[in-house]
């Protein structure tokens, strides 16, 4: 029982000071927008600390991941990455931000952008090798159906059964990479590929190929459906009653049910969008980046698409930026693993970074510190 | 009267924005029973939390038998005889009476020894507990047993207890009233906080009134009347609401058999209600906390569905519609808990109006939100109902709980309901706001609106109920005019003391 919702962090004997946490009576503005830049700011000191540990100079390394990929020497090639990268990270974390918002954990987009990509896929190696304008499409829908269809498993179980979305989402994920697996292996692999794993390259069928709009600048079909999902997310949740249906179940369950919300269908509605944009984004990778559906197709997007939802506040504008920040640590990581010799899991622990130090930042937003002096008597 | 054994001198502790106490003295003498009264927001809890170690003061002293207190926590205020009974209990539903006084000690004896000498002290005191009993299953009066026994087992001089009958029958507070008493006569010094006036005119010896964080008077409240002592809280004198009178309509609202388990385990199941709401009318539907009240109240406002027509509002069955399509039809609730029931805490007051008022108020076209119309009606709620706020943009968790009730109750009044379904409507409301809330509730039923109010305060529902009903366990008593009723009527309708007659037999 303390006194009104403060507690002291730390009670070290003799100290002069003591930082107390203060609950706002309103959450900051300020530290709303400020908190993911100071998360980002602490992720560069303390992953520079990390790489100067691994006797790398720390300077140096985070100039690479952060300043090499945009105004590089290479920096012609790597900018358009950005958008290839970034595109499927924006659409997938468009969807997880509305379901996290309405406390309806999807930790398996990962899963759903498989099946997406494994339905989207499919439908243009049907057709192979028809040469029509509706190819493309009918792949589109088929993604976007093959990640919802995902997506609603958890979703059903969770209304019908009361079962835990996170675990069935999670576990889902490693359903689905099997059946990429059986599938790249199996009735997908190309016919022409002399015994190899993996299908038909789609970026060599024009009618299924998602080849970039403007040649050269990476933007692709996924980057405008990321775009779309954007402008459709800040406007659901902005102006219409659904989006504030959604804030209102996260944020005071208890509240909306009593203002009419039905739980079930809100989770089925949130666990079938990103489901369905988790698809999609898996869709236009199989189709444009990627090429072809193979065994190691996946490379985490569902999973970091997590950290861009929360790093851009599950904002639909600062997951765009996140999306995009997300990819240029991809990029610039990669190119420090290349020319620094930084292992892959050091840049993975640095993207881990980024979340931890935004959620423990994230505090500021709803408390505020402050040093009092210790009262004499203890 | 003998040295004190508290005296409290110059107290005082200030919040950001706010003096709690300003500069607070009084003392309690061995044995007393002193009353500690004032309105919300007065300072009560903040001087008991300094009494009790859980605030320090800024500045001030205390000496307990003459010498200087000083608790740094609440194990130091114990240590020294002070012990606490809360106001909202502390106890584990799944654990049993022995396992939670046990919890609460810091070196609890074998569980057969603290169940034999549990059962010695409430023997001693008439407050029967079986030790083994799951707290789960007791009735409020009975879990406030165990929290007075837990107090009890520590041998304290001084017992705080702060708004004890709240939860209580009229039966059950005269049990507690002569427990308090055997203890004052045994030396025990007891600091009553309450703001039920006429309860602190039987029991007290003395009564310290704070205002606005000061000691503004003190009195004997056997001599002393309680409108006097009201007056003395408020600093004006009181309105009196106004109740026209009004010949009851046709029936608005029709249960008929509606029967419906709790979601909780250990909620209370409704069994066979029926009753009817007439146009005009005001229905008290009175009872001790946990008796079915929050079940009710969810299957009215349709958070609970039941068979369509065992609730009909003007013949439709509705027990099968959800709170949006009640809410279309004129059925409008407000629930008791504020925050994260009726209201969402980190939302604006803009959102908050909009979360029951979107379709009624016309908030919406085809799904999509008129921000503007929202931030009107919230502004035409807070001006209408005199809700202190700095405007529609503020979190409804920065309002203080009398403002933010005051906004919940005008959100659903100005949306000029058919019938209005109200839990607890001034609960823990300064006596200003809770007569302006009576007011609103009194004067939509002259226009013609049914109002059911469940309410725990017995005073309020005689104040402006015109029939009266108890839920006990679930069931629901007869419906009764309530100007033929007495205390003791209303006592047994609530349930007597829950078996607890013996105690002082």
């Amino acid at each position: 029982m303390g006194d009104g919702g403060s507690a002291p962090l730390h009670r070290h004997e003799g100290a002069p000071m003591r930082i107390r946490l203060e609950k706002r009576p309103q959450p900051s503005r300020r530290w709303l927008y400020l908190s993911p830049l100071l998360a980002v700011l602490v992720t560069m000191l303390a992953g520079g600390a990390l790489f100067a540990a691994l006797g790398k100079n720390p300077v140096e390394a985070i100039a690479t991941i952060f300043w090499e990929p945009l105004f590089g020497e290479f920096a012609f090639y790597y900018r358009p990455q950005l958008l290839v990268k970034g595109a499927p990270l924006v659409l997938i974390a468009i969807g997880l931000s509305l379901g996290f918002r309405a406390g309806v954990w999807n930790i398996g987009a990962e899963g759903q952008y498989i099946i997406g990509a494994l339905a989207g896929a499919g439908v243009g190696l049907a057709f192979y090798p028809l040469d029509a304008w509706f190819v493309f499409p009918l792949m589109v829908i088929a993604g976007a159906l093959g990640g919802l269809a995902w997506g609603m498993i958890p979703g059903l179980l969770r209304v019908r059964f009361g079962t835990n979305e996170i675990l069935v989402s999670l576990m889902l994920v490693y359903v689905a990479e099997k059946l990429l697996a059986a599938m790249a292996l199996g009735p997908m692999k190309n016919p022409e590929g002399m015994g190899f794993p993996g299908s038909r390259n789609l970026q060599q069928y024009p009618s299924a190929h998602n080849a970039d709009l403007i040649a050269d600048t990476g933007m692709h079909w996924g980057a405008v459906a990321a775009l779309i999902a954007v402008i459709f997310a800040y406007i659901l949740l902005g102006r219409h009653v659904l989006g504030y249906h959604i804030r209102l179940t996260g944020q005071a369950p208890r509240a909306a049910r009593f203002a009419g919300v039905d739980p079930a269908r809100l989770v089925l509605f949130c666990l079938g969008v990103s489901g369905a944009l988790a698809g999609l984004a898996g869709m236009f990778e199989v189709s444009g980046p990627a090429g072809q559906v193979s065994i190691d197709f996946n490379v985490g997007y569902g999973f970091t698409a997590i950290i861009v939802a929360f790093l851009g506040r599950l904002h639909p504008f600062g997951i765009a930026l996140a999306g995009l920040l997300m990819a240029l640590t991809y990029i610039g990581g990669e190119i420090a693993q290349s020319n620094l010799g930084l292992p892959a899991a050091a840049i993975q622990m640095f993207q881990g970074m980024l979340l931890f130090f935004l959620l423990a930042v994230d505090l500021l937003t709803n408390y505020r510190l402050r040093l009092l002096p210790r009262p004499e008597t203890a | 009267m003998t040295a004190p054994l508290l005296a409290i001198s110059g107290l005082t502790k200030a919040y950001p924005g706010v003096v709690a106490n300003d500069s607070v003295s009084l003392d309690i003498a061995g044995g007393e029973v002193h009353a500690l009264l004032g309105e919300n927001g007065a300072g009560k809890s903040t001087l008991v939390k300094m009494i009790y170690g859980l605030v320090k003061p800024d500045s001030g002293t205390m000496t307990l038998h003459g010498a200087p207190f000083v608790p740094g926590e609440p194990r130091a205020a114990r240590a020294a005889g002070v012990a606490m009974v809360f106001q909202h209990f502390s106890l584990f539903d799944a654990l049993s009476v022995a396992e939670n006084i046990a919890l609460g000690m810091e070196s609890p004896p074998p569980l057969r020894d603290l169940s034999r000498r549990i059962r010695d002290v409430s023997e001693t005191y008439g407050l029967p507990l079986d030790p083994h009993r799951i707290v789960g299953d007791l009735s409020a009066g009975e879990r406030q047993r165990v929290e007075i026994l837990r107090c009890l087992l520590q041998n304290p001089r001084l017992l705080i207890m702060d708004e004890p009958t709240s939860v209580l029958t009229p039966q059950e507070v005269a049990i507690l009233f002569q427990t308090l008493r055997k203890l004052a006569a045994e030396g025990v010094s007891i600091l009553y906080i309450s703001h039920k006036l006429e309860e602190i005119r039987t029991l007290c010896d003395r009564a310290t009134i704070l205002r606005q964080g000061r000691n503004v008077a003190t009195c004997n409240p056997r001599e002393t009347t309680a409108r006097e002592m009201a007056e003395m809280m408020v600093g004006t004198t009181l309105d009196v609401t106004a109740r026209p009178a009004r010949a009851p309509g046709a029936t608005a609202l029709d249960i008929t058999g509606l029967s419906l388990a709790s979601p909780n385990r250990f909620g209370t199941a409704l069994k066979n209600l029926h009753f009817t709401l007439a146009e005009g009318e005001i229905l008290g539907i009175g009872g001790v906390a946990g008796n079915g009240q929050d079940e009710l109240l969810a299957a009215l406002s349709g958070e609970l569905r039941s068979a369509p027509g065992a609730i009909r509002l003007k013949g439709r069955p509705v027990g099968a519609l959800g709170p949006a399509a009640r809410r279309r039809l004129g059925l409008l609730t407000a629930p008791e808990e504020r925050l994260g029931h009726a209201a969402a805490p980190d939302m604006s007051l803009t959102e908050n109006a909009l979360m029951t008022g979107a379709e009624r108020e016309g908030l919406m076209a085809r799904g999509f939100i008129s921000w503007a119309a929202a931030q009107d009606f919230a502004a035409r709620i807070i001006s209408r109902f005199d809700v202190r706020t700095p405007g529609p943009d503020t979190a409804a968790r920065a309002l203080s709980g009398g403002n933010l009730q005051k906004f919940v109750i005008g959100r659903e009044v100005l949306q000029r309901p058919e019938v209005l379904i109200v839990n607890q409507p001034t609960w823990g409301v300064d006596a200003a706001a809770a007569v302006a809330i009576r007011q609103a509730l009194l004067d939509l039923a002259a226009d013609g609106a049914a109002i059911l109010c469940i309410s725990q305060d017995l005073d309020e529902l005689m104040e402006i109920a015109d029939r009266f009903g108890a839920l006990n366990e679930g069931r629901l008593s007869d419906i009764r005019p309530t100007h033929a009723l007495s205390l003791q009527e209303i006592g047994l309708m609530m349930g007597g003391a829950h078996g607890m007659e013996v105690a002082h037999a």
